[in-house]
């Protein structure tokens, strides 16, 4: 059997082109302060995407009007390298689609950040996909939150993100590029693990309720499998930072 | 009316609003599951190939139908095109201001594009007229003309309710691809009729479509594309706040439920002939 568009994206033996099983995530690697300038900063490789994040402030707001008197102002820029993408060299001018990923991501990390403990501040959030296979918006709010808390912004959660898919009538964990083109829809999900809250959540191709409920409920068990390496990558981190602060002081 | 539009509410008010959700009242009387009045009416834009105007209590939308000829998309050579563009005008309200597309602009079409596209509303296959040459292209352009919330909703109504009465020009393609138009007009390939459905957070009660001052207090809203089967065909989730799942699944059912009397709404206009 193949999906509505017909191509193939499950093998004999029910396994995915890459190999993966239907509820198999990819290999997830995260590194948190991966850039001097930045106040936060962090690094992901989702299979083969590859995303860079900066998080600059708490600052002082530009343009001031901006500024709102009672939380912090916090601004995201989803971008994708004009060679990051597999087909033709994608215009560095931002697409609706980046405009609206922004928006949505923006979304999705600010229930996680004390936003009202910084009145009149912004916190720049500036994503940057170098290499993209398919689930990069959810990609960019689990490195996001790492970059966010590697700047030292206090917050109630950590955020986490993965899509749900469907190639050929059944639920995928973790599309990849191919099986976003191909299959018959995309459900990006992103949560807070430890409350267990949804931040984002969109949708498009075709869902029954019971697929729309079970979905929620794979993306909880991979959210909590990508928590704990956003962990990993943040103990790592600061494991790091206070072993030079104590040579410093020997 | 002209009831001074603010854009914060005052803190007050908004406790006001957020404990009468507790006690399961609204700001205009209505219940947590209920859906303001729908009034639809087509024909309004005599230039356009379609057109609607949806009121949906004081919210007000006009939605357009524009076709042309033109080539297809190389990844999509034996299938028409559809181009959804929304523009939230400062006519509509004082809260908006002109100039380029923001990203509510932005997110506002691209979701009533989705929730179309998914379903799909337009059998795009059938809008071919020289394959891989010639396909008809559907400009879909929704301008909210008043704002008391809810614009998702009443945009992909008044979409559905352009497309539903549009008329095309028929053509003739001869075996050499010279295409000419008719003076025949035929309806568009409707294939669906997906409505939209908002639900928002406020506190932790839920409540349907949301008004202007709900959307200021709330924590967040979520909306389901549902398909004539109840497929459901997009989703988004807008705001600050969050949903645990199971308040997703309760959104989920909500919408469910008041689905089927908004797309009676467009069925009607279907079977009084305007398509």
């Amino acid at each position: 059997m193949t999906g509505a568009t017909g191509v193939k994206l499950l093998t004999e033996d029910g396994r995915r082109l890459d190999g993966r099983a239907l509820s198999e995530m990819r290999r997830c690697r995260i590194e948190a302060g991966v850039l001097k300038n930045a106040d936060g900063s962090a690094y992901i490789e989702l299979g083969r995407n590859k995303i860079i994040v900066a998080v600059y402030g708490p600052k002082e707001v530009h343009p001031r009007h901006e500024a709102l008197p009672d939380r912090m102002l916090l601004r995201c820029r989803y971008s994708m390298l004009p060679f990051s993408v597999a087909d033709e060299r994608k215009s560095p001018a931002p697409t609706r689609r980046e405009v609206e990923i922004s928006k949505v991501i923006r979304e999705a990390l600010e229930p996680a950040i004390f936003l009202e403990e910084f009145p009149r501040t912004s916190v720049d959030v500036y994503i940057e996909v170098i290499e993209a296979d398919g689930s990069t918006r959810v990609a960019s709010i689990t490195a996001a939150a790492v970059a966010l808390a590697d700047a030292g912004i206090p917050m109630r959660d950590l955020v986490a993100g993965v899509s749900i898919g469907k190639i050929e009538g059944k639920l995928a964990v973790d599309l990849s590029g191919i099986e976003d083109q191909y299959g018959e829809g995309d459900m990006p999900i992103a949560m807070m693990p430890r409350l267990g809250e949804v931040t984002l959540m969109q949708a498009d191709g075709r869902f029954t309720r019971e697929e729309v409920a079970q979905a929620l409920q794979m993306a909880r068990e991979a959210i909590q499998r990508l928590y704990e390496e956003q962990k990993r990558a943040l103990k790592e981190r600061y494991s790091k930072v206070l072993a030079a602060e104590l040579g410093e002081e020997q | 009316m002209s009831e001074r539009v603010y854009t914060v509410v005052p803190a007050p008010r908004r406790e006001a609003i957020r404990s009468m959700a507790k006690r399961g009242e609204r700001v205009d009387g209505r219940k947590p599951e209920e859906y303001r009045e729908v009034k639809l009416e087509v024909g309004v834009a005599g230039n356009a190939d379609g057109s609607a105007k949806v009121a949906l209590g004081h919210t007000k939308v006009i939605a357009g139908v524009k076709v042309s000829l033109g080539q297809p998309f190389p990844d999509a050579p034996n299938a028409g095109v559809q181009v959804v563009h929304a523009e939230l005008i400062p006519l509509a309200s004082p809260i908006f201001e002109p100039g380029p597309p923001d990203e509510n602009d932005v997110e506002l079409a691209r979701v009533i594009d989705r929730g179309l596209r998914s379903a799909p509303a337009l059998k795009l296959e059938n809008l071919v007229v020289v394959p891989g040459k010639q396909v008809w292209r559907v400009f879909i352009d929704i301008y909210p003309i008043d704002h008391d919330g809810n614009f998702i909703d009443a945009s992909g109504l008044a979409a559905m309710g352009a497309l539903l009465s549009a008329k095309i020009p028929k053509v003739l393609v001869t075996p050499d691809g010279v295409i000419t138009r008719t003076e025949e007009k035929v309806p568009l390939p409707v294939a669906d009729i997906p409505v939209f459905v908002t639900i928002a957070k406020i506190g932790d009660v839920l409540v349907v479509d949301p008004c202007y001052e709900e959307e200021l207090v709330m924590d967040a809203r979520i909306t389901f594309a549902l398909t004539k089967d109840n497929y459901v065909c997009a989703i988004q989730k807008g705001g600050r706040g969050s949903f645990t799942p199971e308040e997703i699944e309760r959104a989920l059912d909500m919408a469910l439920n008041i689905a089927p009397r908004l797309r009676a709404v467009l069925e009607n206009l279907r079977q009084a002939g305007g398509a």
